[in-house]
């Protein structure tokens, strides 16, 4: 029996030490710009405690369906060009604190992984909570016969969220799992009064990790209000604000994500 | 591993008045600033640092009830009796925040707690404030408070928690780290074993205020840590959010989560809440309150809604040295905010006290 994610060409994992450092901002700001390049990409949130995805696309309301092979994700737009599966589809409502210890919460990732019938993707975006804990070796553990692509780790500029990089970095280590790179995120802030740029969370400690890791630096993101709002009202940041500052950095991300998948298959 | 000077923590242990009276005082650590008087150098054995990578050594073991056991160093006597030993704890205040990242706050914070009241040598009120790190995952307490390298010690009536100030002191899994990069790569129960040791055999003194240090999200840590210390008691719960509804909508469950468990809330703060330019003053918002922010969601759920800390970079950088920013900025709009917060926790914790003692 074919399996449900035969069809997912390439599986990226979004991963961070710290919370509140913007991964699932990335995960759905990649999903948006690899849709921009012609490409397919569904995002498995395994934040059970914290499922911030379905509201980033304005698609919290929905239900979640079965068929034969298992669940039906949950499209975005007509195109059905970008699919998710959260747990924030299954609350009854959407306060509902998920207060479950470990076990149960693996037991569901595994579902997650195993029963969605995402059908054909390029892209397998995987947003997960902040830690090295259950969700994360579960998540590896369920996906490691599918091959993933690879981590992005996403840290903010402060040595905090750097220190907690570090950690998670030796967690793929640990766990096999390739580091596709580091993003810096809220690398910086351009006054819109004023132009001019203040770094509130400092500056240059993803840059500086990755040079000490030995792993790619992907690209600083600077804050931006625009993009904040854009994804509070669920709406497409890539195609609202091409002049935003965000964007060019989100841009090169992508590019670096999709140029290495082209040198891997070739 | 010898016990150098430099990893010595500065420790004040008062025993109640039906012990030993003796007030041992031994040599701060390089973090904190030396009193310059000593009377007790009491030797003490560090806890020795394991590599956190699965490997389970009985040291987490809930059932072991003893520090260190099959440590290297060894160890003279036992520690306390299984239990929570919180007798002199007169309040405890939980910090959980939804989404993560709000942790400079809560730094700030914790540090005015014990720098409300300053310490002379010859003082006589001081808070004693005690703050528990039980992000097992991402301990970022040592270094925001400049203890970074420090070790824990052990002696006959358990872990010493690590001294910043004479009247704070901490405890984190990060002490027991043996390097920056080391990942606590464990599942929920092992986790809980963990609090459940720093709750039962570190030898916190007499304390008057515990601040609990939680990691974002609703599952073991907090079930463990609510469950635990609900044999003693639990003033209340500070939640801390960011404007934005992505922020919000986490906190809401953090919010529901407390009213399952019967935890009181003392209220919500709202950090990041607006940025000044330094250079034209302006103010801007770079989380939009889309959804009516802090305040509206506190209105809806009927909960205190603390305050606003307003975003400064120097939060941030003090973090990093590890330095208070209370103390490095004085007169930053956050550091008000900062100071009124915790002036209402206070009167909370007051009155809930007050309240509960008439009670009786």
């Amino acid at each position: 029996e074919r399996s449900n994610l035969a069809g997912v060409r390439h599986i990226l994992l979004v991963l961070s030490g710290k919370g509140g450092g913007g991964k699932s901002t990335i995960s759905t700001e990649l999903a948006l710009s690899l849709r921009h390049s012609g490409k397919k990409v569904g995002i498995l949130d395994v934040d059970l405690c914290g499922p911030s995805i379905p509201r980033m696309f304005r698609v919290q309301d929905n239900d979640v369906h079965q068929c034969d092979s298992g669940w039906v994700p949950v499209f975005v737009d007509q195109d059905k060009s970008i699919s998710l599966m959260s747990i924030g589809f299954l609350l009854e409502k959407p306060d509902d604190a998920v207060v479950w210890r470990g076990p149960k919460k693996n037991a569901l990732i595994k579902q997650f992984v195993a029963d969605v019938a995402w059908g054909d993707l390029d892209f397998l975006i995987v947003d997960t909570p902040p830690g090295t804990s259950d969700e994360h070796i579960s998540t590896v553990e369920a996906l490691r016969p599918y091959k993933p692509l690879g981590a992005i780790l996403v840290t903010t500029p402060q040595a905090v969220s750097v220190g907690d990089v570090r950690r998670e970095l030796t967690f793929c280590k640990k766990t096999g799992l390739r580091v596709l790179g580091i993003v810096e995120n809220m690398s910086g802030f351009v006054c819109p009064h004023c132009s001019e740029c203040t770094n509130i969370f400092s500056k240059g400690g993803g840059e500086e990790l990755a040079k000490h890791a030995g792993v790619p630096f992907l690209g600083c993101v600077p804050l931006d209000p625009q993009l904040s709002q854009s994804l509070e009202e669920g709406r497409d940041f890539i195609q609202e604000f091409p002049k935003s500052s965000a964007f060019p950095a989100l841009a090169h991300i992508t590019q670096q994500i999709l140029d290495g998948t082209a040198q891997q298959s070739s | 591993m010898a016990v150098g000077a430099s990893s010595m923590a500065g420790t004040q242990q008062c025993f109640n008045q039906d012990s030993i009276a003796r007030t041992l005082y031994i040599g701060f650590s390089h973090a904190a600033p030396s009193r310059g008087y000593r009377q007790f150098v009491l030797e003490r054995r560090p806890v020795p640092r394991y590599a956190v990578s699965g490997l389970n050594r009985g040291r987490t073991s809930p059932s072991s009830g003893r520090p260190g056991q099959g440590a290297t160093s060894g160890r003279a006597s036992s520690p306390p009796a299984p239990g929570l030993c919180f007798g002199a704890l007169l309040a405890t205040a939980a910090v959980q925040c939804g989404s993560g990242g709000e942790t400079p706050t809560q730094r700030g914070w914790k540090q005015s707690c014990a720098s409300l009241f300053p310490v002379g040598w010859d003082g006589w009120f001081v808070f004693q404030v005690a703050l528990l790190d039980i992000d097992i995952c991402g301990p970022s307490i040592p270094k925001m408070m400049g203890l970074e390298g420090e070790q824990v010690h052990q002696s006959g009536s358990g872990w010493s928690p690590v001294y910043v100030e004479e009247n704070l002191c901490v405890m984190s899994v990060g002490f027991l780290l043996s390097s920056p990069d080391d990942a606590v790569i464990w599942r929920g129960p092992k986790k809980n074993g963990l609090i459940k040791q720093f709750l039962r055999d570190v030898d916190w003194g007499e304390i008057d205020y515990l601040i609990v240090d939680t990691p974002p999200g609703t599952s073991d840590e907090h079930l463990s840590i609510v469950q635990y210390l609900g044999a003693t008691h639990i003033d209340g719960a500070v939640i801390i959010t960011t404007p934005q509804e992505v922020s919000l909508q986490d906190v809401r469950k953090e919010i529901n989560f407390c009213h399952k468990v019967k935890l009181p809330i003392i209220g919500v703060v709202e950090n990041m809440s607006g940025f000044i330019c330094p250079k034209c003053k302006n103010e801007s918002q770079i989380f939009p309150p889309t959804t009516g922010g802090a305040e509206k969601m506190c209105q809806n759920l009927n909960v205190s809604l603390l305050g606003k800390v307003p975003l400064d970079p120097q939060i941030g950088k003090s973090c990093d040295k590890g330095r208070s920013f209370l103390s490095e900025a004085p007169e930053s709009p956050a550091t008000l905010s900062y100071r009124n917060i915790i002036q209402r926790i206070q009167e909370y914790c007051d009155q809930h006290h007050f309240h509960e003692e008439k009670i009786i």
